[in-house]
């Protein structure tokens, strides 16, 4: 007893500790603050080097000279990008020309949504068992009622082939990071910047580089999804027991033989788990590659908000929710069968070769019908649900703009007068080098000289791109928003983590909305509160809590359960223990989720650019419409591009700080750490 | 079972080459290792060196040979280097120097084709934590090592099978590995190690991831395969008990360098230093010592009645007869008369220890 009582109390003691050098810390940096508003006052308003929406500058002609001649070139590379275009086009039209798009002289596509559904839900069974199967099946006549099949197959086909390239080419790769350090060490870089990186700001440069269509949505979206593919087949690869590695080796097996035999079957579930990752994550690209005239759901969420007409923007929100459902639970489950079809004896395996035969067959009648027969191609019109989901719509965000708008204008403009604009005025209203030189110092208290570092190079990109103003803009409805998400985060993930049926009760709700792609969060607040910086930060925090709840809550969960007694022996109440104990404790992952929370409403705020977000999200969507803007859009893209990296490195670098003053347990924690936004949604 | 320790240790004679050579082998841990070699920096005791030069000596300049069927027990406490040392007879760690041959064939030279037929055919290995493949049947672990030589699945499967009968494994041929407890996990590793009838069977700690009940069936498990199939054993242990019950001779380590290497009778008799005097303190001597460690030399008025022994034969077993008898035991070896033992002699082994029990 005497020995659980000594360690806890050092433990305490360590935690005293750290909590006092960390109030240290932010005592000055809270002086910083000071000194800032107190310089901003008498100079606010003077070299903001805010510029207007139509201006250009040299930079951005730059970039535009490069994109021409780009776009100009013509050599090898040009030809094999060209060729890279031409082939994913002949593929994606091949699989278009059999769901969704009809081929002269056809009336129609050569399989229709029985045959579609009929050999998805083979497929599922196949590969993840039959309950799926009902998921899959209720998903595809969903798509139907709401009246959006052919854009969902057409989502599904680009989603679908960008997985499959991402996972060929990300496999391979992940294999060989897992075996070669130096490799890993090049690879790991490329990845983190890859994935702090908002995806909206992957698709100006595809733009330029292949031009608008399905091809290019295809690529940018393999291009986005490959990291999670290679991060979790290495780590798959990395954690097969050394053991069981040496026992085999000392039999004499070749390379080839280990890593088809032992490697590869030990890592097969967390590899199926980056398949999930994957797959999630190039739905969410797919979504917003309608940007760039990308096939699917996407195009009439974009064509709703920009002629306003939420009810349609909203139903084929839904139709994604769905997919995002169906494509989840189908992985989730594959990767669970994985575990378990191996095991399943001789019967059961004959079983389903039965069952798999008689379901080829019904597929092959159901093509068969779907092939020749309109009722089974073309989804019954009258099943359709969408229309009615689409008016009620409508006529709800007609009433909330006739009736309701005091409330939600009041809520908007208290919280931009009050908290945001005040901000934004210290921020992007200071003299570039006063906030420059604050952010700087704050970085350096923060993170420390690398952080510091980090900070310098980032602003200098950022002043020499020529946005600064708007790059502070963005960087306060970031910073504002996450603030938010914080609260948010601690409020709940501290109950979360406290209470086991409320974890229970709200994680599946959590699980749910990080699968969702961010375009679709959207357009539930664009009805309430229309279309403004606002409505971008809020879509931004209910992006973002979500992931930062569960890293809080399982910090909190994480704190020794010894500490915890002995506190609880000494006396703490239930205040005292949250204050003194397990947040100080779980402070390491605090940090983590200030760090996907920054990253999460970034990419957010981004794309609020095209609802009224304005600053540098806007810059990227006018260098769309506008090809003269295309420079100044690319260097936009640099900027947040900038403004990411340098987030992440200052809390990453606060939160090393911190967990090497932390108690182990939050230690542990923070080593395994990753900028891994999309890992942390499926644990 | 303690009669494995009658059994005359084989010695390496000339004739016949040995099994396994060891000679001069040495691994260091860290930057630049090799130069460590040679440097009077060798010479450190462990903390200096790492203090020094950053480098760790897990296995110091170490030299022995093991006789065909031989069973050569290395023991020594954790961090000994013993681990270290049988993972550098395969180069499943690469030596830094020195050499090591099996069957005459050099292994620290040999190409990685050499190397790989050698681990295939003639030496197997069973680990501490038996590194099975856990997606595999019983059947197809014990079989991997004929896969991977290629082996066609009918021919292994049968061979493995007979393999699953013999480690006390029938029934179990479909289980999957955390279906079964750590014994029967651990006769799987052995199983494997054996399928593919090697000369030469390496054991890193096998039993010592075991409860003590099963780990003396397996010890018996070995003794009686041992009995049937006389291969040449490496075995690595912390266990002192163990090394005694299993070892022809055995090797004891410190820091990476040999301490004594002598049979179980030589090292409880005449421990080379307090280090191994210290760990045979506790070990009933009679039930290891041999006659030879307790006679005098024979005189002329010794009796020429009574028992004949041979010198390796163990106290214990020859007390009693000893006793009841009214005559000194006659210690014969070869026909020729080496020495006398009387009560006594036995007296003063058994009843010592009992006093020190007491």
């Amino acid at each position: 007893m005497s020995s659980v009582a000594t360690r806890s109390a050092r433990t305490l003691d360590t935690g005293l500790v750290a909590t006092l050098r960390s109030r240290w810390r932010l005592v000055s940096l809270l002086a910083v603050i000071v000194i800032w508003v107190l310089v901003w006052t008498f100079t606010r308003g003077d070299s903001t080097l805010a510029i207007q929406a139509s201006d250009r500058t040299d930079i951005h002609g730059w970039f535009l000279r490069l994109t021409t001649s780009i776009e100009e070139a013509n050599n090898v590379v040009t030809a094999a990008l060209a060729a890279l275009a031409d082939a994913m086009d002949a593929t994606l039209l091949f699989f278009q020309h059999l769901f969704t798009v009809p081929e002269f002289p056809r009336p129609l596509p050569q399989v229709g949504w029985l045959g579609a559904l009929a050999l998805a839900s083979l497929a599922t069974y196949a590969v993840a068992g039959w309950r799926p199967v009902l998921i899959v099946a209720a998903s595809f006549l969903l798509f139907g009622m709401l009246g959006y099949y052919p854009d969902a197959m057409d989502l599904l086909i680009v989603t679908s082939v960008a997985v499959a390239v991402a996972l060929l080419l990300g496999i391979p790769i992940g294999i060989w990071m897992g075996h070669s350090k130096v490799v890993s060490a090049i690879v790991t870089p490329i990845l983190d910047v890859m994935q702090t990186m908002p995806s909206f700001v992957y698709l100006l440069p595809f733009s330029i580089l292949f031009g608008i269509g399905p091809a290019v949505a295809a690529l940018v979206t393999l291009v986005y999804a490959m990291p999670p593919a290679v991060r979790v087949t290495a780590y798959a690869i990395r954690a097969v027991s050394s053991t069981t590695i040496e026992a085999t080796d000392s039999l004499g097996q070749s390379r080839w033989q280990r890593l088809r035999n032992v490697e590869l079957p030990m890592a097969k579930r967390t590899i199926i788990v980056g398949v999930n990752q994957t797959t999630m994550a190039a739905l969410s690209m797919a979504t917003i590659a309608a940007y760039v005239d990308g096939p699917g759901l996407g195009q009439p969420v974009l064509e709703g908000l920009r002629r306003g007409q939420l009810g349609k923007a909203f139903v084929a929100g839904l139709a994604i929710v769905i997919m995002a459902i169906m494509l989840d639970r189908t992985t989730t489950a594959a990767s669970i069968r994985a575990e378990t079809a191996a095991r399943s004896g001789r019967d059961r395996g004959r079983q389903r070769w039965v069952v798999l035969g008689v379901g080829a067959a019904v597929a092959a009648v159901a093509v068969y019908l779907s092939n020749g027969y309109s009722w089974a191609n073309e989804f019954p019109a009258g099943l359709d649900i969408g229309t009615w989901i689409q008016l009620r719509v409508d006529d709800f965000s007609g009433w909330l703009r006739a009736d309701f708008s005091s409330v939600t204008t009041s809520i908007q403009e208290r919280f931009t007068l009050s908290f945001l604009n005040p901000v934004q005025d210290l921020i992007a209203g200071s003299p570039w080098f006063v906030a420059g030189a604050a952010i700087c110092a704050i970085a350096w208290i923060a993170g420390g000289n690398r952080a510091l570092g980090a900070a310098v190079i980032c602003l200098t990109g950022l002043y020499f791109l020529d946005l600064w103003n708007n790059a502070m803009i963005t960087l306060t409805a970031v910073l504002v928003a996450t603030v938010v998400v914080m609260l948010l985060g601690i409020v709940v993930g501290v109950w979360m983590g406290r209470s086991k049926n409320v974890d229970r009760a709200v994680r599946p709700f959590l699980d749910a909305a990080q699968t969702l792609p961010p375009f679709v969060y959207l357009i539930p607040v664009l009805v309430l509160f229309g279309a403004n910086r606002f409505t971008a930060m809020v879509a931004g925090v209910i992006y973002a809590a979500p992931v930062a709840i569960k890293l809080i809550a399982d910090g909190v969960r994480g704190v020794s359960a010894t500490t915890v007694e002995a506190a609880e022996a000494a006396g703490t109440s239930r205040l005292q223990m949250i204050w003194k104990v397990q947040l100080p404790m779980a402070r390491g992952a605090l940090l983590l989720a200030a760090n996907q929370g920054l990253l999460y409403v970034l990419s957010m705020v981004v794309i609020g650019g095209m609802v009224g977000a304005g600053a540098l999200g806007f810059d990227i969507v006018y260098g769309f419409r506008q090809s003269e803007f295309a420079g100044k859009g690319l260097a936009a893209g640099v900027s947040i591009v900038l403004i990411g990296i340098m987030l992440d490195r200052i809390t990453t670098y606060s939160a090393r700080r911190s967990s090497s003053a932390a108690p182990a347990g939050a230690r542990a924690k923070n080593t395994t750490r990753k900028r891994f936004p999309l890992l942390s949604s499926s644990s | 079972m303690t009669d494995t320790a009658t059994v005359t240790p084989p010695q390496a004679n000339a004739e016949q080459p040995a099994a396994l050579a060891v000679d001069r082998l040495w691994k260091v841990f860290g930057p630049k290792a090799d130069k460590i070699i040679g440097s009077p920096d060798a010479d450190l005791p462990r903390h200096e060196m790492l203090k020094e030069t950053g480098c760790v000596a897990a296995v110091k300049d170490i030299s022995f040979e093991v006789a065909a069927g031989e069973v050569f027990v290395v023991m020594g406490l954790s961090g000994s280097g013993k681990s270290t040392l049988v993972r550098c007879l395969t180069r499943l760690i690469e030596p830094t120097a020195g050499t090591v041959t099996i069957n005459g064939t050099d292994v620290v030279g040999a190409s990685e084709s050499t190397l790989r037929d050698l681990r295939r055919n003639h030496v197997a290995m069973v680990f501490q934590h038996f590194g099975l493949l856990p997606h595999r049947q019983v059947i197809d672990n014990v079989a991997y090592g004929l896969e991977i030589r290629g082996v066609g699945k009918a021919e292994r499967r049968k061979r493995a099978a007979e393999i699953v009968d013999l480690v006390g494994l029938e029934g179990n041929e479909h289980s999957y590995p955390d279906q079964l407890s750590g014994g029967m996990q651990q006769r799987v590793g052995l199983a494997r190690a054996l399928a593919g009838d090697p000369a030469l069977l390496l054991f890193d700690e096998p039993f010592s991831a075991l409860d003590p009940l099963i780990r003396r069936d397996m010890q018996n498990e070995v003794i009686r395969l041992q009995e049937d199939l006389q291969k040449t054993m490496v075995f690595i242990t912390h266990d002192l008990q163990e090394a005694l019950k299993l070892g022809d001779r055995i090797l004891i380590m410190r820091d990476g360098e040999v301490v004594q290497i002598g049979t179980p009778a030589e090292v409880v008799a005449s421990p080379a230093d307090d280090y191994v005097r210290d760990f045979v303190s506790d070990v009933p001597r009679s039930h290891v010592l041999t006659l030879r460690y307790v006679m005098r030399d024979p005189r002329p008025d010794d009796s020429s009645e009574g028992l004949v022994m041979s010198s390796d034969t163990i106290v214990r077993q020859a007390a009693r007869a000893a006793l009841a008898s009214d005559h000194v035991v006659r210690v014969v070896d070869d026909g020729k008369l080496v020495g006398i033992v009387d009560d006594d002699a036995i007296l003063r082994i058994v009843v010592a220890e009992e006093s020190v029990r007491a």
